[in-house]
């Protein structure tokens, strides 16, 4: 068995995830915050649609973007701007798979953190005189720290499982798209059962590690469990 | 109905084939032709051919493999899924490289010109026209400078999907998938092993009459008249 087959799409797919979990911190954070406070009618519209990735297959998601990320659509032209045609069958174009995909996982615990910490603290800091920087900065982010934590691991988990997108635009290139859930697929098309074992029990360990650590965390700063 | 299948002396049954992606196509137009001149139903399942061959290993409910080698369903017999006796080729498929943006009609040039970023491939360990497209590639001497640019699709439809959506330039497929279109160049038969497409039938399929009549079906002018339309060679 060579352990590189299973090396490089394991850390491919780390890297993956991290980067994903740092652009939906960043990203998804003035989404929610818009969500758990916006009185606007538009909320339960841009809530729903921020969902949708719950519900729909990742095949519906695969679909769009194997079109979007193609030549013909934005994504051809945003590859245009280096030289490239396409941003399907790159690491660029799972990083955008990846966001619409995990969207609803960084979004809906940040919205609840934001939403618990209710209007006072809030109020009470701009009373004291507090810019709106001041509050969002050492106000709210402290006390939205559980829906962080969640939020992060959440996301992190959800990526590196990530398959019927990938599968879709990724073109199953080693080192660029091929994920560790893509690897295992190969290999039981194959009938190679020992990788494929590797992989799989793998992943259950990560998957277990990763519950087990959240249900941790989450007792200790008392966090409302996802 | 009754009536017509009571003239017929059987009772209509439905045979589930697992049929290669390449074959797709074919396969629906012969169904209809298939329950006319039998009376049996039949349902598809599509796949990469090492992909329906572990499938059916697990237990799937397939009665016919029609696949896109002639390797897998001696390894059926072997592997004690295929019936002894029951294979026979049922069609030879050509490979085309296919470009819904370039000009392949001199493909070997084209390839060796490098003038582009992509190329799709089926997977070769499962997918019967990704191997012949790598010994395609190794013939001509330009798999190194090629592999930096080749996508694998999980199947020959799905590696023709990545070339009509314009996402790869270039598209090595199944001459049937693209007959009749622009931008195909026949790939030389001396370039790759010939693609022996072969039917077996599954122990599941055995002492079932609608799986048996859809072998022989498959033997008959009228179906080998519509698989050869659709660009392949029965021998």
């Amino acid at each position: 068995m060579d352990l590189q087959d299973i090396l490089t799409p394991a850390g491919l797919t780390l890297a993956l995830a991290t980067i994903n979990t740092l652009v939906l911190l960043v990203a998804g954070t003035p989404v929610a915050w818009w969500l758990a406070r916006s009185g606007s009618r538009w909320r339960d519209a841009v809530g729903a649609l921020v969902a949708m990735p719950l519900v729909l297959p990742p095949t519906v998601l695969g679909f769009y973007l194997l079109i979007a990320l193609g030549p013909h659509g934005p994504g051809g032209w945003i590859a245009g701007l280096w030289g490239g045609r396409t941003l399907t069958f790159s690491f660029a174009g799972l990083v955008i798979g990846s966001f619409f995909y995990s969207l609803p996982f960084m979004v809906q615990p940040l919205r609840n953190g934001f939403a618990g910490i209710g209007r006072e603290p809030l109020e009470a800091a701009a009373s004291l005189g507090a810019s709106p920087w001041q509050r969002f900065w050492r106000v709210a982010l402290p006390l939205a720290r559980p829906g962080y934590i969640t939020g992060a691991v959440m996301t992190f988990a959800h990526t590196i499982g990530e398959f019927g997108v990938v599968l879709m635009i990724g073109g199953n290139i080693p080192g660029q798209t091929k994920v560790i859930a893509v690897a295992l697929f190969d290999h039981v098309e194959r009938l190679e059962w020992a990788q494929a074992h590797v992989i799989a029990l793998g992943m259950v360990v990560f998957a277990f590690v990763v519950i087990a650590v959240t249900l941790r965390v989450a007792r200790r700063v008392d966090v409302p469990l996802p | 109905m009754t009536l017509a299948l009571g003239t017929l002396g059987v009772r209509a049954e439905t045979v589930h084939v697992a049929v290669a992606a390449n074959f797709a196509v074919v396969v629906e137009e012969l169904a209809p032709l298939f329950t006319a001149a039998t009376g049996h139903e039949v349902t598809y399942s599509f796949g990469a051919t090492g992909q329906l061959y572990t499938q059916a290993l697990q237990g799937a409910p397939y009665e016919v493999l029609l696949a896109a080698d002639d390797e897998r369903p001696s390894r059926a017999v072997a592997d004690g899924i295929g019936i002894e006796g029951s294979i026979f080729t049922y069609a030879v498929g050509a490979l085309a490289l296919y470009s819904a943006s370039l000009d392949p009609s001199d493909g070997a040039a084209v390839l060796a010109g490098g003038g582009f970023d992509t190329l799709a491939i089926a997977d070769p360990a499962t997918a019967p026209y990704g191997r012949a497209a790598i010994e395609t590639l190794t013939a001509l001497g330009l798999l190194d400078a090629v592999t930096p640019k080749v996508v694998t699709g999980q199947s020959i439809t799905q590696t023709l999907q990545f070339v009509e959506t314009g996402n790869a330039e270039l598209g090595f497929v199944a001459l049937s998938q693209v007959l009749g279109k622009e931008g195909v160049w026949l790939v030389p038969e001396a370039l790759y092993q010939p693609i022996r497409q072969d039917a077996v039938l599954l122990v599941n399929g055995k002492d079932k009459p609608a799986a048996a009549a859809f072998m022989s079906f498959l033997r008959s002018a009228e179906a080998v008249q519509v698989i050869e339309a659709a660009g392949y060679t029965v021998p």
